[in-house]
């Protein structure tokens, strides 16, 4: 009874959010304002923009979580103490670089298209998995870890049944705050021509047509509260206690 | 068996060390207590002896074996650590907090489930009800049965406890204290026990480590410690009112008034006046056919008693009680709390043993002092 109602705390939101979707989509498809507007607002096309976007953040998102997830235990090790202070204040100063200086620059070294955003992207959500992963680590208090080393875990295994289950949730509010930002990024990927629903955005400005504008930044928006909601679930379920 | 060897601590960028030269030997299935104030070495000393901190220099050996020599997991795997309760693990149940060893040890599930469960009753705490809560929702001192249980979990035969009561209040602190005398006098383990207070340790200790600046200062039983302190710095450590803190070392069960009288609740009063008056007691114990304490009768009650009334009509209920394990120092500050002049003693929670007069304690005290 209890998991029934929580999935449907869970999931009920996400129906909605995907009808509300569905349902911008219809709308403006109906009503393009325009036969230019009409020749871009269509299901074909708006729906290959969102699966562009959708694939762009998601190759990033799993790429950032494989490399900084590793990386944060790894110089959160005591042997690595130096490291970890380092790595942190470089993460904390990176972050304050635009996202779209951090576009334009590896489209100079990249080129153009789809590979260049996505390694951007990926780059640039690196930084919130990576500070909150090390951050988790840390906060694991250093008694409990002595406890289980002094009861005879291997580091291995107090790495695995102590300090990750207990830093689990600090770093999946990375991955969440990750995830989000690069659906809000991901619309700029158009400026290096990798597409997405930034498309529509950008192109609605250009040609001063704010359906084209709207649906562009209605979906990305919906995209981004339908992530955020998703990984807090998921956040909910892998929290300890 | 514990055995140290000139073990010396020697942090890098320190001036001085903090355990410097340390020689001691721990007997099998005594409790050793590491006292002293808090930065003398103590904790480092319990630490190296599992190797948490490794020595500067000096061997330790455990049950004869030099711990340079064995792999630290497997030494740790053989000796129970009980920290202050924050050592439980929060996301695990309780469960599986005592399961921690045997589970590195790779028990089979029936025998790792069946070793919770006689651990949790050891301690103390009903099985089906506590093995799937969290740390977070047990008191200080149910966690802190639960550190013992796990520590216990996989019969180690060594014990290193590093001021495990420290954390809760005073009255559950004694609760728990005893019940580890309790539970140590069946086990037998070999205990290292680090406290600061030094109450703690003389009633806790086989024998007393006496610690300052790294060093060892005074190792002696808690009698010897009491009566000859070695210097200055160990007088002022167990301090002024050394006769009552002997009371400490006393356990009620081995001061027991001899004669106490007793009457069944079928006891006519005519009896129990008679047995009453045979005795140096004023009060007359009312126990069952299992010798269970129902109550007591004050010898003023007996004065006018007429012939239909049994014992089981007059008694009254007590609450000056105290456990077999208790020391005279529990006994007298039940005495004092209950404004009583005599402490009932139960032995295993409900068969009555026994009592304890304040006029009999005030007896050993002259008789020590003298």
């Amino acid at each position: 009874m209890r998991l029934n109602k929580e999935w449907t705390k869970f999931s009920l939101p996400l129906f909605l959010l995907a009808g509300a979707g569905f349902l911008v989509i219809w709308y403006f498809v109906k009503n393009p304002g325009g036969a230019m507007a009409a020749r871009i607002l269509t299901y074909q096309h708006i729906g290959w923009l969102l699966a562009q976007h959708i694939l762009m953040v998601l190759i990033s998102s799993f790429m950032a979580i494989m490399t900084a997830v590793p990386l944060g235990i790894i110089v959160s090790r005591p042997r690595l103490r130096v490291a970890g202070v380092i790595i942190e204040n470089t993460v904390n100063i990176a972050q304050t670089v635009p996202s779209i200086a951090v576009l334009a620059l590896f489209f100079t070294f990249l080129g153009l298209g789809f590979s260049t955003a996505v390694f951007a992207l990926w780059l640039y959500s690196l930084l919130p998995v990576l500070r909150n992963t090390y951050a988790g680590m840390k906060l694991v208090p250093a008694e409990i870890v002595e406890a289980a080393k002094g009861m005879g875990m291997s580091p291995r295994r107090v790495l695995t049944r102590i300090e990750l289950p207990l830093a689990i949730p600090v770093i999946m509010a990375g991955i969440r705050t990750a995830v989000v930002i690069n659906v809000g990024t991901a619309t700029l990927a158009t400026f290096i021509g990798a597409g997405g629903l930034g498309h529509l955005i950008v192109t609605g400005i250009t040609v001063q047509r704010h359906e084209l504008l709207f649906t562009g930044s209605v979906l990305s928006a919906l995209l981004a509260i339908f992530c955020d909601h998703m990984l807090g679930g998921l956040e909910s379920l892998v929290r300890p206690g | 068996m514990i055995r140290l060897e000139r073990v010396t601590k020697l942090y890098a960028g320190q001036k001085n060390p903090v355990v410097n030269e340390l020689t001691l030997e721990i007997p099998a299935g005594e409790v050793c207590i590491l006292l002293g104030p808090s930065g003398c070495g103590k904790t480092t000393t319990l630490k190296m002896i599992n190797r948490l901190v490794a020595p500067t220099s000096g061997e330790i050996y455990v049950n004869g074996q030099n711990t340079r020599e064995v792999d630290p997991i497997k030494l740790r795997l053989n000796i129970g650590y009980v920290i202050q309760e924050i050592g439980l693990f929060p996301h695990m149940t309780i469960a599986e907090n005592i399961a921690t060893v045997p589970r590195e040890k790779k028990w089979p599930r029936d025998k790792i489930r069946a070793c919770v469960h006689e651990m949790l009753r050891l301690v103390g705490l009903e099985p089906d009800l506590y093995s799937e809560r969290k740390p977070a929702t047990l008191s200080g001192g149910q966690r802190q049965r639960v550190g013992v249980a796990r520590a216990l979990a996989a019969d180690p035969s060594i014990l290193l406890m590093d001021e495990p009561f420290g954390a809760v209040d005073p009255i559950t602190r004694s609760h728990l204290q005893n019940e580890f005398l309790r539970i140590q006098e069946k086990m037998r383990k070999t205990v290292v026990f680090v406290t600061h207070d030094i109450d703690e340790a003389i009633k806790m200790g086989d024998k007393i480590a006496v610690m300052r600046e790294g060093k060892l200062v005074q190792y002696d039983s808690p009698e010897k410690l009491l009566s000859a302190p070695k210097d200055d710095f160990v007088e002022k450590l167990v301090g002024h009112n050394r006769t009552l803190k002997r009371l400490h070392l006393i356990q009620v069960k081995d001061v027991l008034h001899k004669e106490t009288p007793v009457v069944k609740p079928e006891s006519s009063l005519e009896d129990v006046a008679r047995i009453s008056s045979q005795s140096k007691i004023r009060a007359v114990f009312v126990v069952d056919q299992d010798r269970r304490l129902l109550g007591v009768i004050p010898s003023n009650k007996l004065n006018n008693w007429n012939g239909n009334e049994k014992a089981a009509d007059v008694f009254e209920p007590l609450q000056n009680i105290i456990e077999a394990k208790a020391t005279l120092n529990d006994a007298l500050s039940v005495m004092l709390g209950a404004g009583e002049w005599y402490v009932a003693v139960l032995n295993n929670g409900s068969e009555f043993a026994g009592i304890v007069t304040l006029g009999g304690l005030l007896e050993l005290v002259k008789e020590d002092a003298a």
